[in-house]
C-alpha cells in the first residue's frame, strides 16, 4: 500500500560560512508515520529540523510539506499549514500561566468559546489541569516540556515536529511523554529528534540516522541498532 | 573646475564630520555592545573643556587636542565605574541609564555655565583659496585629523596588547575572563577611550558649532545613525556608513538644500537597516575591525 | 507575577477618573484647569508608550514623533478647513499611519530592540531639526505657515456640530479627561482581547508565538500603529492646552520624559505611565518655580535611580505590596475566591 507523502526534502543543504551542516539530504515521510531522527552530536539533525520548521533557510534544495513548497517559509507560515512544532530548548511564554500558554495556541485556530473548551480538554489530556493557574517560568523543566507539548496538541496539527521532547525528564516523565506521543500519532504524522535510546525504542518503528550532515541509514530500530557502521559512529560509544 | 573641487571637499568634510562624531560611540558600542545615549553630552563636555581652558589662557591647540580628550576620558572612566558597570548584560537598562546621565549632564552644565555661553572661539586656521573660491582651512584640518584618528585607533586595536585583549573580550567575554583577563578593567579602559575620542571630537568641533549645554542633541541623531548603520565593526562600520550617508547627505544638500539633505540621510539609513538589520558590517567585512 | 487591575480596580479607576473629570473644574482655578489639559495630553503620550513598550515590548524611545505629528496635523488641518472635528480624525490617522510606515521598516527588517529604540529617537530628533528650519514663508501647507522655531497656532476645538462655537477651557478639560478615560479603557480592553494577548505572548517569546502560527511582525505593526494614534490624540490635546504647536513637541525633553513616566510608573501597566506623566508634570512645574535645582538634572537622576534601584516602577511595586498585605489580612477565604477568579485575570509580564 502506498501512502501519501507528507514531508519530502530534495537535496537539502545548509552551510554556515564554510561549515556544511547538511549535505544534500533526501528525506521522505509518509502519512501516519512516526519517525525518529538520531545521530551523534553535530550530525546535522537539529539543523535539518530547523530547515523543516522554517527557523533556518536552507542554502540549497527544497522542502515540500504535503505538496506545498515551504523552502524559505517563515515559521509562522509553516505552522499555519497545520504543523505543530516543539523546539529543543523549551520555548514557552514564561511570564504567562499554563492555561494562557495553551489558550494562545488554541485561539489561533478556534473562536473564543471553542478555544476555551479545547484548552480545558488539552490540559486534562496532558495532566496539567492542577497547575493551570501557575506561571510557566516557575515550573520544573519536565513540566515546561509538557506545557510546550500541550501547546502543540492544542492546535490539533496533522504533522508534528518535536526536537528532543524527553530531554531532561525523569524515567516516569519520559514514560508518560512516550504515551502522549503515541496518542498524538493516532491523528498526526510525527518527526522526532531524540537522543534517549530507550525512549526511541518505546515509540519508534522506523528511525533515520544522521551522520556528518547526511542520512547514513534508514530502517527499523532493530536493524539500525544491529548495523555495525551505526554502532561505530553512534551507538558504539554510547553504550 | 575649482567649484567642483570645493564641492567635493565639502562632501568629504561631511563624511569626515559624521565619522568624527560617531567614532567614540562606535568604539563603546563595538566593544561593549553598550549604546551610550549620553554620547552627545560627552561631545558637549569636550567643547566646554576647550572654552573654559582657552578662557584661562591655555593655547587652543593644547586645549582641543590634549585637554578635551583627557577631561572627557576621565569623566568617562568615572561614569563607567559608578554607573555602567552595574548594568552590563542589560542592554536596555544601560540605554535608559545613559539617557538619564545625558539629562543630568545637560542639567548640571546649565546650572554651572547658564543656558547660553557668550564665549565664541574662532577656528585657528583661516580660509584657503581654491582657484576663485575659498574653502575652509579648518575643515581641511578636520578631515586630516579624522583620518589620523582612525589610523591611531586602528593601530591601538591591531598592534597593542590592550587592543588584543579588547578584541578578545569583545568576541568572547566569558572566555577572556576564564583566561585571566580582567574584563572589568578592559571595559573601563574601553569606555574611557571611547569617551576621550568623543571629547576630542567635541573639542575640535567647538570652534565651528559653538557650545551650549543642549548641543549634544544636534550630534546624537547623526552619531547614532552612522554607528547603527555601520554595525559592530568599529572602524570599517563607521567609515563605510559615514561614507555612504555623508555622500548621500552632501549630494542631496547640494541639489535641494540642507533640510531635505537631513531627511535623505535618515531615509537612507532606515532603508539600509531594512535590508541589513545588523548594519553594513553585519553583512560585509564581518571580520574587520 | 504581577496581576493586572482586577475588575474592582478598574471600576475604582473609572469612578475616580469621572470624579476628577466633573469635580476638578468646580474646585480648581481656571489656570490650573488649563494646565491640566496639557498634562492630560502628556498622559496620553505616556499611555501610548506604556501600551507599545509595556505590552508589546517595543522599545520606542521616540514616541514623541507621533505625538508631535498628531499635533501638527491637527493644527494644519484645522487652519486650512476651519473645522476641528475632522482635524482630530486626520491627526489620529497621521499618527497611526506614520507609525505603521516606520514600523514596517523596523519590524519587517527584524531590527533588535536597542536599534529600534535608537532609530525611533533619531526620527523624532530629525523631525525636530527639520521643523525648526521651516521659518520662511515658503514653508506652508495650504494656508498654514509652519513658522519654524515659533511653530504655528492651533485653533481651539469646536463643538462638532457647530464650527462657530469653540470650547471654553472648562469644556476643553471635560473633553480631555473624557478622551483620556476612553483611551485608557480602550487600551485595557485591547490588552485583554485576543490581539492584545498575542502581543503580550510575542513580548514574552517571539519565536514561540511564530511557531504557533502568529505573524509577530504584523501584530507588532498593529500595536505600534494603535500607539501612534493614541499619541497623536495626546498631541492634539497638548496643542489645545498650549494654543500653539512648536518643534519642541519633538524634542529630547519630551521624549525623555515619556520614558521616565513609564519607568517610574511601571512597565507592563497602563495606569503607571498615566500617573507617572501627572507626577512628573507636577514635579517639573514645581522645579520651575525655584532656582536651586535644574529640572533636567533632577529628571536625569530620577531616571538613573529608577533604572538602578526600582526598574519595575512604582505601580507594580505598590500593587504587589498591597496584594501581599491584603492576602495576610483577608486570609484563606479570599485566596480561594482569587483562585476561581484567576482564569479571568489579565496577562502580565514576568518582570
Amino acid at each position: 500500500m502506498r501512502r501519501e507523502v507528507v514531508v519530502q526534502t530534495t537535496d537539502l543543504s545548509m552551510h554556515f560560512g564554510g561549515v556544511v551542516a547538511n549535505d544534500r539530504v533526501n528525506f521522505t515521510l509518509h502519512a501516519g508515520e512516526l519517525r525518529c531522527l538520531i545521530g551523534p552530536n553535530g550530525a546535522g539533525k537539529s539543523t535539518f529540523f530547523k530547515c523543516l520548521t522554517g527557523q533556518l533557510k536552507p542554502s540549497e534544495g527544497q522542502v515540500l510539506i504535503r505538496d506545498v513548497d515551504t523552502t524559505g517559509y517563515d515559521p509562522h507560515r509553516v505552522s499555519q499549514l497545520g504543523v505543530g512544532i516543539k523546539t529543543q530548548i523549551p520555548n514557552v511564554f514564561d511570564g504567562l500561566t499554563v492555561e494562557e500558554n495553551v489558550w494562545l495556541s488554541c485561539r489561533r485556530w478556534h473562536e473564543a468559546g471553542r478555544a476555551r473548551a479545547v484548552t480545558a480538554e488539552t490540559l486534562e489530556r496532558v495532566r496539567l489541569g492542577d497547575i493551570r493557574g501557575r506561571v510557566v517560568g516557575a515550573l520544573a523543566h519536565g513540566q515546561r516540556q509538557w506545557v510546550e507539548l500541550a501547546m502543540v496538541i492544542a492546535a490539533e496539527p496533522w504533522l508534528v515536529l518535536l526536537d528532543e521532547p524527553a530531554a531532561g525528564m525523569t524515567d516516569e516523565e519520559t514514560y508518560f511523554t512516550a504515551e502522549l506521543i503515541r496518542d498524538i500519532n493516532k491523528t498526526a504524522s510525527l518527526i522526532i529528534v531524540e537522543h534517549d535510546m530507550n525512549f526511541i525504542r518505546a515509540i519508534a518503528h522506523k528511525v533515520t540516522v544522521f551522520h556528518r550532515g547526511a542520512i547514513l541509514i534508514e530502517d527499523t530500530m532493530d536493524v539500525v541498532s544491529a548495523d555495525p557502521v551505526v554502532r561505530d559512529v553512534y551507538l558504539g560509544h554510547k553504550h | 573646475m575649482d567649484y567642483v573641487v570645493v564641492l567635493v571637499l565639502q562632501i568629504i568634510y561631511g563624511i569626515a564630520n559624521l565619522a568624527l562624531i560617531g567614532l567614540g560611540l562606535a568604539i563603546i558600542f563595538g566593544m561593549m555592545r553598550v549604546i551610550n545615549l549620553a554620547h552627545g553630552e560627552f561631545l558637549m563636555l569636550g567643547g566646554y573643556a576647550v572654552v573654559v581652558s582657552t578662557n584661562l589662557g591655555v593655547n587652543i591647540w593644547i586645549a582641543m587636542l590634549v585637554l578635551a580628550p583627557l577631561v572627557v576620558g576621565i569623566i568617562g572612566v568615572v561614569v563607567e565605574r559608578v554607573l555602567i558597570r552595574f548594568l552590563y548584560g542589560r542592554t536596555v537598562d544601560t540605554l535608559l541609564a545613559t539617557w538619564g546621565l545625558s539629562l543630568f549632564l545637560v542639567g548640571i552644565v546649565t546650572a554651572i555655565f547658564g543656558p547660553q555661553t557668550s564665549t565664541t572661539i574662532s577656528p585657528p586656521i583661516g580660509a584657503i583659496a581654491v582657484g576663485d573660491y575659498a574653502s575652509s582651512g579648518y575643515e581641511l584640518f578636520l578631515i586630516l585629523l579624522t583620518l589620523a584618528l582612525f589610523g591611531a585607533v586602528f593601530a591601538v586595536l591591531r598592534y597593542s596588547r590592550l587592543g588584543l585583549l579588547a578584541r578578545g573580550t569583545m568576541q568572547r567575554a566569558d572566555m577572556a575572563a576564564a583566561l585571566g583577563v580582567s574584563t572589568s578593567r578592559i571595559y573601563m579602559i574601553t569606555f574611557g577611550l571611547g569617551s576621550a575620542v568623543a571629547g576630542l571630537a567635541g573639542g575640535v568641533l567647538a570652534p565651528i558649532t559653538g557650545v551650549v549645554p543642549t548641543i549634544g542633541a544636534t550630534y546624537i541623531a547623526k552619531a547614532f545613525i552612522t554607528v547603527i548603520t555601520g554595525g559592530t565593526a568599529i572602524l570599517a562600520g563607521t567609515a563605510t556608513a559615514a561614507g555612504l550617508l555623508g555622500a548621500m547627505n552632501g549630494i542631496v544638500t547640494f541639489l535641494t538644500g540642507p533640510t531635505v539633505g537631513e531627511v535623505a540621510l535618515l531615509a537612507a539609513a532606515i532603508v539600509l537597516l531594512r535590508l541589513m538589520p545588523s548594519g553594513i558590517t553585519g553583512r560585509f567585512f564581518r571580520k574587520s575591525l | 507575577m504581577i496581576k493586572g487591575q482586577t475588575n474592582g480596580g478598574l471600576i475604582a479607576i473609572a469612578v475616580i477618573g469621572l470624579a476628577v473629570m466633573f469635580g476638578a473644574p468646580h474646585v480648581l482655578q481656571l489656570f490650573t484647569i488649563i494646565n491640566l489639559t496639557t498634562a492630560i495630553g502628556l498622559a496620553l503620550l505616556g499611555l501610548s508608550l506604556g501600551l507599545v513598550w509595556g505590552y508589546g515590548g517595543i522599545l520606542c524611545l521616540g514616541q514623541t514623533a507621533f505625538f508631535g505629528l498628531g499635533a501638527y496635523a491637527y493644527a494644519v488641518t484645522a487652519q486650512n478647513f476651519g473645522e476641528t472635528t475632522g482635524a482630530v480624525v486626520v491627526a489620529m490617522a497621521v499618527g497611526a499611519a506614520v507609525a505603521a510606515a516606520l514600523g514596517y521598516f523596523m519590524f519587517y527588517g527584524r531590527i533588535s530592540d536597542v536599534y529600534l529604540g535608537v532609530i525611533t529617537l533619531t526620527v523624532t530628533l530629525i523631525i525636530f531639526n527639520l521643523l525648526r528650519r521651516t521659518s520662511g514663508p515658503e514653508y506652508k501647507i495650504g494656508k498654514a505657515l509652519l513658522g519654524g522655531f515659533n511653530g504655528t497656532t492651533a485653533p481651539p476645538l469646536q463643538i462638532p456640530w457647530d464650527a462657530r462655537m469653540t470650547l471654553f477651557p472648562q469644556q476643553l478639560f471635560y473633553v480631555s479627561m473624557g478622551a483620556l478615560l476612553l483611551c485608557y479603557f480602550g487600551c485595557v480592553w485591547l490588552t485583554r482581547c485576543h490581539f492584545g494577548r498575542v502581543c503580550i505572548a510575542i513580548r514574552e517569546n517571539e519565536t514561540r508565538a511564530e511557531l504557533l502560527g502568529y505573524d509577530a511582525r504584523l501584530y507588532k505593526l498593529g500595536l505600534f500603529s494603535v500607539g501612534g494614534g493614541v499619541a497623536a490624540i495626546g498631541g492634539v490635546l497638548v496643542a489645545n492646552g498650549i494654543g500653539r504647536v512648536t518643534p519642541d513637541l519633538f524634542n529630547l525633553t519630551y521624549a525623555a520624559q515619556a520614558i521616565i513616566w513609564v519607568i517610574v510608573g511601571g512597565r507592563g501597566t497602563l495606569l503607571g505611565p498615566v500617573l507617572g506623566a501627572f507626577g512628573v508634570f507636577w514635579l517639573t512645574s514645581w522645579l520651575g518655580t525655584q532656582s536651586y535645582f535644574n529640572s533636567n538634572m533632577v529628571l536625569g537622576l530620577v531616571l538613573i535611580l529608577f533604572v538602578l534601584l526600582l526598574p519595575r516602577g512604582v505601580v507594580p511595586a505598590v500593587t504587589e505590596l498591597a496584594a501581599r498585605w491584603g492576602r495576610r489580612k483577608v486570609g484563606r477565604r479570599e485566596r480561594m475566591r482569587a483562585r476561581r477568579r484567576g482564569r479571568r485575570r489579565a496577562i502580565q509580564p514576568a518582570e
